[in-house]
């Protein structure tokens, strides 16, 4: 177990595309970061820059407070799970997992005890003598998992390790990475492009946008506290409603409207998330027709358009009593309005 | 419905007549093989023996010490399948893996070597082997073929079109360069490897020229040499050569055999999962 530590990474590759800009990033001893972005961020290059499988343009990586930006993987006591397992087709489940120690050197009894140990912490016992072409998706993920705990490292690096995994096992498989991470009290940094993963699953979420960190937080900080329309748009499912307008200082004036109490005026952004719409007879509500019901069972998405023709989905709890073709009202609930400047997307309130 | 069976006849029937054209000269070969010596030369030439005389093959095996050329065959085969598959392996996977400084020019000349043909080289390669003081040794017969630049090129190809990342975590997983291309990377190459194998043990196999070149003396003939002696400038005895080319297809078609499943996957390497 060690800390995390990337400073000022960047890295251009031969062609000049910039995979990663300047990025710093922390991750603390024990702690689960998530690091999320839409596809092409950059977030496999910052895992190969922390694995050292490619070297930085510049920028440092020190891990457990050593400096290992230069050094080689195998010196770097990192495991990392790839998106497609990677593992090693010729070999048997037993000898997958047992090829880190066996690379190392590792005494037999020694192996033979801790790939038991791994592999009885992931229940895939049962599989030793298969190659992995014998496994389904969800065996050969416990597989990579197995083979990366044996080693015992100091940092654990993933990268989308459940994106190629049916729903239900997906679903499964996080809480049992999260009660892994919990029992091995293991340093890790896990790669995704799913906001929903990062939300539940990691304690800081890390948002990524063209190969720079947008903001970093606690998972409910990012939500409630979007610091740019960018992080706004990508947490939250479904994602949160935008209106453009402008605001005067004290409102925001556009298709909604709503109390500001913003210090400039000028062109803006509204963003509210879906349970902050209301529905109804509220003193700033807009008229909207209603384009679509989805009940969840629990609650159901209105979804409406405005009469400027911009969309919007709302969430209600439990049933919803409107229907397709119904005239409603919307507002925003109060205090609830995020709004953003046209210009960059910062944060205007 | 008809008009789709109708194409599937047509289809295997095109199939048939493109495998009897392949397999007829071997037939042919066969049946020439198991005929009397001056059956063959009737007018029109039969088909088929009129009664098929087996004694062709020992005969013909032994009228010239064909022990000692299979022997030299297999010499000349081996170390040419263990030197090309040994040399494709590595320069293979160091082109399509590394970068080191004139990759790609040096990777230009290899691949320049197979636009000259093997005749123009006859002459230089014997002048080198004889200056090393070679001619007419084992060591002189097996040198000019231990390195493949096609087979370098195949193996190349194969491994750009695997992925990476069995061997990136390979060296996660602390392997050092070499463990890395010992226990991952050429598992991995298998099927190219085969094809490479099974490519040098056959043009070893039907090497001709060279050996009649290098070896001057008997005990170092090939079979090759050995059938194609029974065929002489004024005089030929068909069914024994014939006899004597049967003989010396058999490891071809034992080596064809054991590697074919290998073998089609090599060149099958698109559809690698
Ligand atoms: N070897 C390379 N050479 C050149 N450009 C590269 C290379 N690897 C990645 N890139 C580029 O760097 C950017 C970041 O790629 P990266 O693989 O890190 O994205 P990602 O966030 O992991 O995306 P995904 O979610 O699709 O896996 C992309 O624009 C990509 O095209
Ligand atoms: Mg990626």
């Amino acid at each position: 177990m060690a800390a995390l530590g990337v400073t000022h990474l960047v890295k251009r590759f031969a062609g000049g595309v910039v995979g990663v800009d300047d990025v710093t990033l922390t991750v603390g001893e024990g702690a689960f970061t998530a690091l999320v972005g839409p596809s092409g961020c950059g977030k496999t290059t910052i895992l190969r820059l922390v694995a050292g499988l490619e070297e930085p343009t510049s920028g440092e990586v020190r891990i457990g407070g050593r400096d290992v930006t230069w050094l080689p993987p195998r010196d770097r006591d990192v495991a990392m799970v790839f998106q497609n397992y990677a593992l090693y087709p010729h070999l048997t489940v037993r000898d997958n997992i047992a090829f880190p120690l066996r690379v190392r050197r590792t005494a037999p009894a020694e192996i033979v005890r801790r790939v038991r140990q791994a592999a009885e912490l992931l229940e895939i016992d049962a599989l030793f003598e298969r190659k992995p072409a014998q496994l389904s998706g969800g065996q050969r993920q416990r597989v990579a998992l197995a083979r990366a705990i044996v080693r015992e490292p100091a940092l654990f690096l993933f990268d989308e390790p459940l994106s190629n995994l049916d729903a239900q096992v997906r679903a499964q498989t996080r809480a049992e990475l999260v009660a892994l991470h919990r029992r091995l009290g293991a340093t890790m940094l896990y790669v995704t492009h799913d906001q929903v993963e990062a939300m539940t699953m990691a304690q800081t979420v890390a948002v990524m946008a063209s190969g720079r960190v947008l903001q970093e937080g606690a998972p409910m900080s990012l939500y409630r506290d979007p610091a740019s329309l960018a992080v706004a748009k990508f947490i939250g499912s479904p994602s949160i409603n935008t209106v453009a307008g402008r605001s005067t200082g004290a409102r925001f004036e556009g298709a909604l409207s709503c109390v500001l109490h913003a210090a400039e005026a000028s062109g803006a952004v509204l963003a509210v998330r879906p349970e902050h719409l209301v529905l109804g007879a509220a003193a700033d509500a807009s008229p909207a027709t209603v384009t679509l019901v989805e009940p969840l069972g629990p609650e159901s998405l209105v979804r409406m358009r405005l009469a400027s023709g911009e969309e919007l989905v709302a969430r209600c709890a439990g049933e919803a009593p409107w229907h397709i073709g119904d005239h409603v009202r919307v507002g925003v609930a109060e205090g609830r309005g995020l709004c953003y400047r046209a210009s960059d997307g910062s944060r205007l309130l | 419905m008809p008009k789709a069976r109708g194409r599937r006849v047509a289809g295997y029937g095109a199939a048939l007549l493109l495998a009897l054209v392949m397999v007829a000269p071997f037939l042919w070969m066969l049946s020439t093989a198991l005929m009397d010596e001056f059956e063959v030369y009737q007018a029109p030439p039969p088909l088929l023996p009129a009664s098929p005389r087996f004694a062709n093959f020992t005969e013909a095996l032994t009228a010239l010490p064909f022990a000692v050329y299979f022997r030299n065959s297999l010499i000349l085969a081996a170390a040419t399948v263990v030197g090309q598959v040994a040399t494709a392996a590595m320069a293979g996977y160091a082109f399509a893996r590394h970068r080191f400084a004139g990759r790609t020019p040096l990777f230009a000349v290899y691949l320049g070597t197979l636009m000259i043909p093997g005749i123009a080289l006859l002459v230089p390669r014997f002048l080198i082997v004889d200056a090393m003081g070679l001619v007419d040794t084992i060591a002189g017969l097996v040198s000019v073929e231990l390195v493949a630049a096609w087979g370098i090129f195949l193996v190349r190809q194969y491994f750009l079109s695997l992925p990476r990342d069995m061997e990136d975590a390979a060296r996660l997983d602390g392997a050092s360069e070499w463990q890395v291309f010992w226990r991952v990377a050429l598992p991995l190459a298998r099927p190219a490897l085969a094809t490479v194998a099974l490519f040098a043990f056959i043009d070893a196999w039907k090497a001709l020229l060279w050996p009649l070149i290098i070896a001057r003396s008997p005990d170092l003939r090939v079979v090759e040499a050995g059938v194609a002696s029974f065929h002489g400038m004024y005089y030929a005895n068909w069914p024994w050569q014939m006899a004597a080319a049967v003989a010396a297809l058999v490891p071809v078609l034992l080596v064809f055999f054991v590697a074919q499943k290998a073998f089609l996957r090599g060149l099958a390497f698109g559809g690698f999962k």
